[in-house]
């Protein structure tokens, strides 16, 4: 499937340390300076957001260097980094609009980090987790449909995807990303034979053949459905996204990406035609500064255009933190906090914040090519695709390169299910990695032959 | 705060926030300028394979390097895995398809642990280890343990390995 190569055996665990303290020391001056652009103060709470975020990333480097001294040392700086500029940015607009969302995103960034320590020490081996292709299937099915329970469910923003008991909501269609990986790792890396030999050659393209065609397909109807009942574009956008590219990485047959793009191109269209906000969208994209647009009560375009002047604003290197005016834009710490950081770190923060994503997403991916074993593979190329699909897409909308939809920036977004769920993914990240750079060991040279040395084996799940 | 304080930690926000990505980029030196990847030769020209993996170089106990004739790595030249290599150190090595093998096959022919290498007296043996559809040494099939050099290929199923130096 892909190229195996040998890596040196280093752990580098110190190189991460060095890394860790960077990431720390740019999250926390990101927050210091927050007040000192509001009010000319170091921000309140600095020593205790700074030990706090210090103490999660010492946490889960302790716990590498005990469980998994191989695994990839860039992997936890850039999360630490990513999610300490979020909460920056978070506190910023507390500030702006006399909100309170920092201290819940420091401890949804707690809870995540536990879980993400919880995966590298649980799962001794990723492998195991095949063994749970169809349970993860069983899972995604029902974390999918959960908010479409009549108590349970909850209609926030014309979406329903939220899940609400008492004054906490949850989206568990952020963790069935992660179900739904391993499943289509899981299926795929044993159906890959089918679906990559067989069929005609058209054009160039090798076509699979009409029964084969079965997965894909119910693929696209899961999607189209979650589009349907739950109205979320972008969820459903991303689901049938994962599964083209985890096929894709399982058949290295280009017409299966040809194919997944007419059924997208297809249901788009469709969807399109049928729903009103699908509408919106297409129009607030194509004509945001037409008055009519604009100024519509829902679904105008009002705040992808604040977020452009924003953008404008902050120029090439920003307004600096607390002096611009993301508190404008709706949403501006969740959906748009993509705007928020790039008016206050102009373009030149927002892409070093960019640069970082990539090398999170070619890590993943370096991850899938290096670890020896197919569903490793997939699952660690799924995971990386994920975060990059859900990067585009959200960077794409607030820059205007494609119709907004409602995802979350992994990391720097408000939101405890996606900080949670994307921790989690780091954390499967993790534990890949450390199978996939882990050199293999040497047994103590025995007098070796045929009937008495042990046959190596590298690992045994 | 002076307003040229601000100025600067802004300015300086923004420096550190391009040294950690820079720091990073250069952790990853080795992957954004070229990885180690092991040689695909193309079908027919054999063996202009590239440097010896680094972890047959520094720190494993190599067989006796002055011998031509011992295999240094085994690399696969044909079937879905080809170019796939693996070092050959001083430990057995297991090839099959099950995932705890050291070089995990994708080859539907080949059996879950369908045969290994072993270092014996500085020479590697292959011995077949009772796989369903067996072991083509060169063109012979291999039935007890056979001494291989350099050079030689062993056929699994639709998958060939060759023995390296």
């Amino acid at each position: 499937m892909a190229v195996v190569t040998q890596h040196a055996a280093r752990s580098r665990r110190g190189t991460e340390l060095l890394l860790l303290v960077l990431a720390v020391g740019v999250a926390v001056l990101a927050y210091g300076m927050v007040g000192l652009g509001v009010d000319g103060e170091w921000s309140a709470g600095l020593p205790q957001y700074g030990g706090g975020l210090a103490a999660l990333a010492l946490v889960v480097h302790g716990v590498l260097r005990w469980r998994a001294p191989y695994a990839d040392p860039v992997l936890l700086p850039v999360a630490v980094a990513l999610n300490g500029l979020g909460l920056a940015v978070i506190h910023r607009l507390d500030l702006a609009e006399g909100s309170a969302q920092a201290p819940r995103q420091l401890l949804w960034s707690a809870i995540g980090v536990v879980a993400a320590t919880a995966v590298v020490v649980a799962l001794r081996d990723h492998r195991l987790l095949r063994r749970y292709t169809f349970v993860a299937m069983a899972a995604s099915l029902v974390l999918l449909l959960l908010p479409l329970l009549p108590v349970l469910g909850r209609t926030i923003n014309g979406a329903r995807i939220w899940i609400g008991v008492g004054p906490l909501s949850f989206q568990p269609g952020e963790i069935a990303k992660i179900t739904l990986a391993v499943f289509f790792a899981g299926y795929l890396v044993t159906a890959r034979d089918t679906l990559s030999l067989a069929g005609r050659r058209v054009l160039g393209l090798r076509l699979p053949r009409g029964r084969d065609l079965g997965p894909i397909l119910v693929a696209w109807a899961g999607s189209v459905g979650v589009l349907v009942l739950q109205r979320d574009l972008g969820t459903s956008l991303l689901f049938f996204g994962l599964f083209v590219a985890v096929l894709y990485l399982a058949t290295e047959r280009v017409s299966w990406i040809a194919i997944g793009l007419v059924l997208f191109a297809g249901g788009a269209y469709v969807a399109y035609q049928l729903f009103g906000h699908v509408q919106q969208r297409v129009s607030g994209w194509l004509d945001p500064f037409d008055p009519e647009v604009y100024d519509r009560a829902a679904g105008g375009s009002y705040q992808l255009v604040q977020g452009l002047f924003g953008l404008a604003n902050g120029g090439l290197t920003g307004t600096g933190l607390g002096r611009g005016r993301p508190d404008i834009v709706p949403f501006a710490n969740s959906d748009f906090v993509l705007a928020s950081l790039g008016e206050e770190l102009g373009l030149a923060g927002l892409f070093a914040v960019l640069a970082l994503y990539l090398v999170l997403v070619e890590r993943g991916l370096r991850t899938a090519i290096g670890v020896r074993d197919g569903f490793g593979k997939l699952l660690a190329g799924g995971l990386a695709f994920t975060v990059a699909l859900q990067c585009f897409v959200v960077a794409g909308g607030v820059l205007r390169v494609i119709p907004l939809t409602g995802l979350t920036m992994p990391f720097l977004a408000a939101g405890g299910s996606s900080l949670l769920t994307n921790w989690i993914i780091i954390g499967l990240l993790l534990r890949i990695s450390d199978a996939a750079r882990r050199p293999a060991p040497t047994p103590a040279p025995a007098p070796p032959g045929p009937a008495t040395s042990e046959t190596q084996i590298v690992r045994t799940v | 705060m002076s307003e040229l304080t601000y100025t600067v930690l802004r300015l300086g926000l923004l420096v550190l926030l391009w040294v950690l990505v820079l720091a990073v980029v250069g952790v990853l030196r080795r992957d954004v300028f070229g990885t180690r990847v092991v040689a695909r030769p193309s079908e027919g020209r054999p063996a202009a394979a590239g440097r010896p993996p680094r972890a047959a170089r520094d720190d494993r106990p190599a067989p006796p390097p002055e011998d031509r004739t011992v295999p240094r790595q085994v690399v696969v030249v044909e079937g879905p895995l080809r170019g796939t290599g693996l070092a050959l150190g001083s430990a057995p090595v297991l090839v099959g398809r099950s995932p705890d093998c050291s070089l995990v096959l994708e080859d539907d022919y080949a059996s879950g642990r369908h045969l290994r290498l072993f270092p014996r007296d500085g020479r590697w043996w292959v011995e077949d280890l009772g796989s369903t559809n067996g072991t083509l040494l060169g063109r012979e099939p291999l039935g007890a343990p056979a001494p291989v050099e350099a050079g030689a290929q062993l056929r699994i199923g639709r998958t060939v390995l060759e023995l390296r130096r």
